[in-house]
């Protein structure tokens, strides 16, 4: 019973987060929007875009090989993964034991990993420019994020996600200077993973400062659906980890029946509306950055992480 | 079990001595590289049976050696485990030499004989075989890389790679002297019965990181290795790169973990963290920057042997703190790594070999488009690329998710300057992997991917059958490892036992890997079916709403226009070359740490002349390492040569006063 209940749990955790991600995408724009006194396309102009690309027929370059073809899949299957193993409403799902979060790390760079090729697939001047500046990023985002880990698995003695989430909810660890800086620097790390302001620029329409949008630009048709989807989906993904490790509350137990489940789903959308609309804030007050000032950006996540681990080092060794 | 390993070494002896008129014949090569695969394929079978059945426990006495001490061969865990690696690089190597056209045949002996020398180290349970067979392998790998001795460059690499191999050897043997003691015995068995203390231990440390780490390439000794494994042939660099630098760390381990005995403090690991954690982020710079593929692949291997001694490290700290499970932990992080870094490298060295022999360069300015004309061999490099690029569900990631896991683990040591620095090398092992990425992205996509470069390139054709086959068994292989590696590290257990200690068992449990006690477990084969479950269920929902097959077109590119006829690969300019996809890194990470430099030649307004921008960097162990201890034999020769005007009244009182200088010296030992 506990196992159909966490089987169940998995299977509606991850269309709740298959349904949420177009949204997510489309209510942040609209909430930007909104901020900058422009009314803004419904939040669901997403679904219809995605419905109106997959309906397209794909165009490939002449000398496209099948990377092109097989990039996009490989990146959303494995985000979809990924998002998998990000707790939703539920705690204790079916996938929690696989839940690790250097794991989640590795398919987030599979991901990235196939854009980036895809991006260098027809040899032109944008794709190879995208492709070279993503992966760079990556060389700062990665270490912050893996300290980031590492303090969070000091705090909870594991990687895993799930376990990690259960130890912040019980909530004896209490407000600590080291997650404060921790919740920075992966904020930090999820802007710029999701190639947000002021990383990158998800609206640009100039081909030189782009840098996710640059490896996009031969793709069409549903190939283009699958990238765009996949980025939304990562970026509802990285809301719901922020949200699983720094706001724990109101998630049920996986075999807690429905009623506990709808109540946790409520605190799910409002927690990720939250998220959502402190991000579009925070795009609309500050200006994309130059690409050679991002490292700085990463490395302050970097050293605020090491800090974080620090001060856990010497409070634990007082202790 | 022994007999038949010490019969195989005995075998590639005498082949490479049959080699010498062999190779003046037409087939020649076929039979030597025949007799190499057969022998390297035996030798992986004999290690995994070793393995799997525990190994043959009574060392084997030959009756060879110096008088005052007979060769003794012995195999442990730990041995069986890197002759494993030997056996499948070296069957693959020679597959793939065996498909390609005979080189020069003053490179058939030397083959033979670098195998018989690797297997000879890992065979040996004396100092004295241990050094004959480094030292045998070293003259061997020298004679290959000399190969092309035509080519300036081929002898510069030869002549550093020959100045660093006797370094090791200088250092090596007198760590072996001062491991043996007053008591000279050099069997290891007798060796671990006298583990050396305070200063003496020290010595050791000091003497065999320098001499095992100038052979595995870790910084600041790794300026020969860009240099020497490009210039052998690729089945050689291969092996140089996949397994030499493997048995060199093999030496490591077996000096500083094994013989110097369990009871070292925990500092010894820091020296290890230190070098390890250099090696991995100038490597992986170092590969994000190079414009040569087989130099790209030689630096991403000084990054892996980096992490690999971060491993080892970290084991010596954990053993030392008491930590036997965090210590087994680490140790099977280096342990895994290194067969799977030894088998995705000989993939990816091999697969650069065939690109340079079907389209002409291995410049990667020189390549592109190659996944059209070499569709197996750009599949095979993918997967080695992947591999590289620490992506899951392959091999790369299993070792590196183990040895995070151990470095996540660090803070459990209580000393606090040990926490801070297992730490800070968690961050740059962490950015290491990242930039391994990004090297392996911009080797694949700019060689396979995009448009081709040159004339050449766009002529390049698909290899042989059997190099095809040399490619397809690692990278099926690296697939393997990375789904089964619980199975795999099972049999590296007694080499865990004997090193971390012998309560310390295997992170694995059936299929998966576990790390902190159990409460995480990385597992390969479900990530790895959900992922092609996603994959498939992905694809099958999209072609019902979206059934069109793909129209093709002529590239987008924003709207360029389309090129002139006599381009007919499109503008050569508007393509990003190597040194264009590494220009974000060569600013952001490579002016600090190598010392990058780029220089634009613009014209003035009216010139015609063409406008030039010239990139590059310098490795700073160049400045730092190299020029001084030029600088010193320069001297020194100087000095040699004043030698040479002596009078002959000078040479005469000058033998005098040595063999008096001799005689006092034994007078005072004597009386000691």
């Amino acid at each position: 019973m506990a196992l159909l209940g966490a089987v169940l749990a998995q299977l509606l955790h991850l269309a709740l987060l298959l349904a949420a991600a177009p949204l997510v995408v489309g209510g942040t724009r609209w909430m930007k929007a909104r901020l900058t006194g422009r009314r803004g396309p419904s939040p669901l102009q997403p679904f219809r875009d995605l419905d109106k690309l997959l309906r397209k027929r794909p165009l490939l370059a002449e000398n496209a090989s099948w990377i092109s073809e097989w990039a996009p899949h490989a990146a959303l299957a494995a985000t979809i993964l990924a998002a998998a193993l990000v707790p939703s409403f539920a705690r204790g799902m079916v996938l929690a034991p696989a839940a690790d979060l250097v794991l989640l790390a590795g398919l987030l760079a599979i991901a990235r990993v196939a854009l980036a090729l895809a991006g260098m697939d027809v040899g032109t001047a944008f794709g190879g420019l995208g492709a070279a500046r993503e992966m760079s990023f990556s060389a700062f985002a990665e270490p912050a994020l893996i300290l980031c880990v590492l303090v969070l698995a000091i705090l909870a003695g594991t990687t895993n996600l799930d376990v990690i989430a259960a130890t912040m909810r019980e909530g004896q660890l209490g407000l600590r200077v080291s997650l404060a800086l921790a919740l920075l620097a992966l904020a930090a790390v999820a802007v710029a993973e999701n190639a947000r302001i002021p990383v990158d620029n998800p609206a640009t329409h100039l081909e030189l400062t782009m840098v996710h949008e640059a490896m996009l630009l031969e793709s069409s048709g549903r190939h283009l659906a699958l990238w765009e989807y996949q980025s939304a989906l990562r970026l509802t993904l990285w809301l719901a980890l922020l949200a699983a490790v720094f706001l724990p509350f109101g998630t049920a137990p996986a075999g807690a029946g429905p009623l506990a489940w709808v109540l946790g789903l409520l605190a799910w959308v409002a927690k990720i509306g939250a998220l959502a609309a402190v991000l579009a804030a925070f795009e609309s007050a500050i200006a994309k950055m130059r690409v050679f000032r991002v490292p700085e950006f990463l490395g302050a996540a970097l050293l605020l992480a090491l800090m974080a681990a620090a001060l856990l080092f010497v409070s634990t060794g007082l202790a | 079990m022994l007999t038949a390993l010490a019969s195989l070494v005995g075998l590639l002896v005498l082949l490479a001595a049959a080699a010498v008129p062999l190779g003046r014949r037409r087939q020649g090569g076929a039979v030597v590289h025949g007799a190499c695969l057969a022998a390297a394929a035996l030798l992986a079978l004999l290690a995994a049976a070793a393995l799997a059945v525990g190994p043959p426990e009574a060392p084997l006495r030959l009756p060879l050696g110096p008088p005052w001490s007979r060769m003794v061969l012995a195999l442990d865990g730990l041995s069986a485990w890197f002759l494993l690696l030997l056996g499948l690089s070296g069957a693959a190597a020679s597959l793939f030499a065996l498909g390609h056209p005979p080189g020069p045949a003053r490179t058939l002996p030397p083959y033979p004989l670098f195998l018989a020398g690797m297997a000879l180290t890992l065979l040996a349970a004396d100092a004295f075989t241990l050094l004959f067979g480094f030292e045998l392998m070293s003259l061997a790998s020298w004679a290959l890389v000399a190969a092309e001795h035509q080519r300036a460059e081929s002898r510069r690499a030869a002549r550093l790679y020959l100045v660093f191999a006797a370094f090791s050897a200088l250092c090596l043997i007198p760590a072996f002297g001062l491991l043996a003691g007053p008591t000279g015995a050099l069997e290891f068995a007798t060796l671990r019965t006298l583990p050396p203390e305070g200063a003496r231990g020290a010595a050791v440390l000091a003497l065999a990181l320098l001499g095992a780490g100038a052979k595995a390439g870790l910084v600041p000794l790794h300026a020969w290795l860009p240099l020497a494994h490009p210039a052998a042939p690729s089945h050689v660099s291969a092996l140089m790169s996949g397994v030499m630098t493997k048995v060199a760390l093999y030496v490591l381990a077996r000096l500083v973990l094994d013989l110097c005995g369990p009871a070292q403090p925990s500092w010894w690991g820091l020296p290890l963290l230190a070098l390890g954690a250099a090696s991995a982020l100038l490597g992986a710079l170092r590969a994000a920057l190079e414009e040569d593929a087989k130099a790209l692949l030689a630096c991403s291997t000084i990054e892996n042997v980096g992490l690999i001694t971060i491993g080892l490290g970290l084991a010596l700290v954990f053993r030392g703190a008491d930590l036997a499970a965090l210590a087994a932990l680490a140790l099977s992080a280096a342990l895994l790594h290194a067969l799977n870094h030894g088998v995705f490298k000989t993939l990816l060295f091999l697969a650069a070999g065939a690109v340079a022999h079907a389209a002409g360069s291995r410049a990667l300015g020189r390549l592109g488009g190659l996944v059209h004309a070499m569709p197996v061999t750009a599949a095979c490099a993918l997967v080695g690329a992947l591999a590289a690029a620490a992506l899951p569900p392959l091999s790369g990631f299993a070792g590196e998710w183990l040895l995070l896991q151990a470095l996540i683990a660090g803070w459990r040591v209580a000393d606090i300057a040990f926490q801070v620095a297992i730490a800070a090398t968690l961050a740059l092992a962490a950015m290491a992997a990242a930039l391994a990425a990004a090297a392996m992205v911009r080797l694949f996509g700019v060689a396979f991917l995009g448009r081709p470069r040159t004339p050449r390139g766009a002529g390049a054709h698909e290899v042989s059958a059997p190099e095809r086959w040399a490619m397809i068994l690692p990278a099926g292989l690296t697939v393997l490892l990375g789904l089964f590696p619980a199975p795999v590290l099972r049999l590296a257990e007694p080499a865990i036992a004997a090193l971390a200690g012998p309560v310390a068992l295997a992170p694995a449990r059936g299929l998966s890997l576990w790390a902190g006690d159990g409460a995480t477990a990385y597992l390969p084969l479900v990530a790895a079916a959900l992922l092609a479950l996603a994959g498939a269920a992905l694809a099958f929902a999209v072609r019902r709403r979206s059934p069109l097959p793909a129209a093709r077109g002529p590239a987008w590119d924003c709207g360029f226009i389309a090129p002139p006829a006599h381009l007919p690969f499109g503008d050569p300019l508007t393509q990003p070359g190597p040194a264009g996809i590494a220009q974000p890194l060569r600013r952001m990470l490579g002016e600090a740490l190598l010392r990058a430099r780029e220089r634009v030649d613009m014209p003035e307004p009216g010139e015609t002349r063409p406008a030039r921008h010239a990139a590059g960097f310098r490795d700073p162990s160049l400045p730092l390492l190299l020029a001084p201890a030029a600088w010193l034999r320069e001297r020194l020769a100087d000095q040699g040569e004043r030698l040479r005007h002596l009078t002959i009244r000078r040479w005469l009182s000058l033998s005098f006063a040595t063999l008096v200088a001799l005689l006092a010296l034994l007078a005072w030992l004597e009386a000691r």
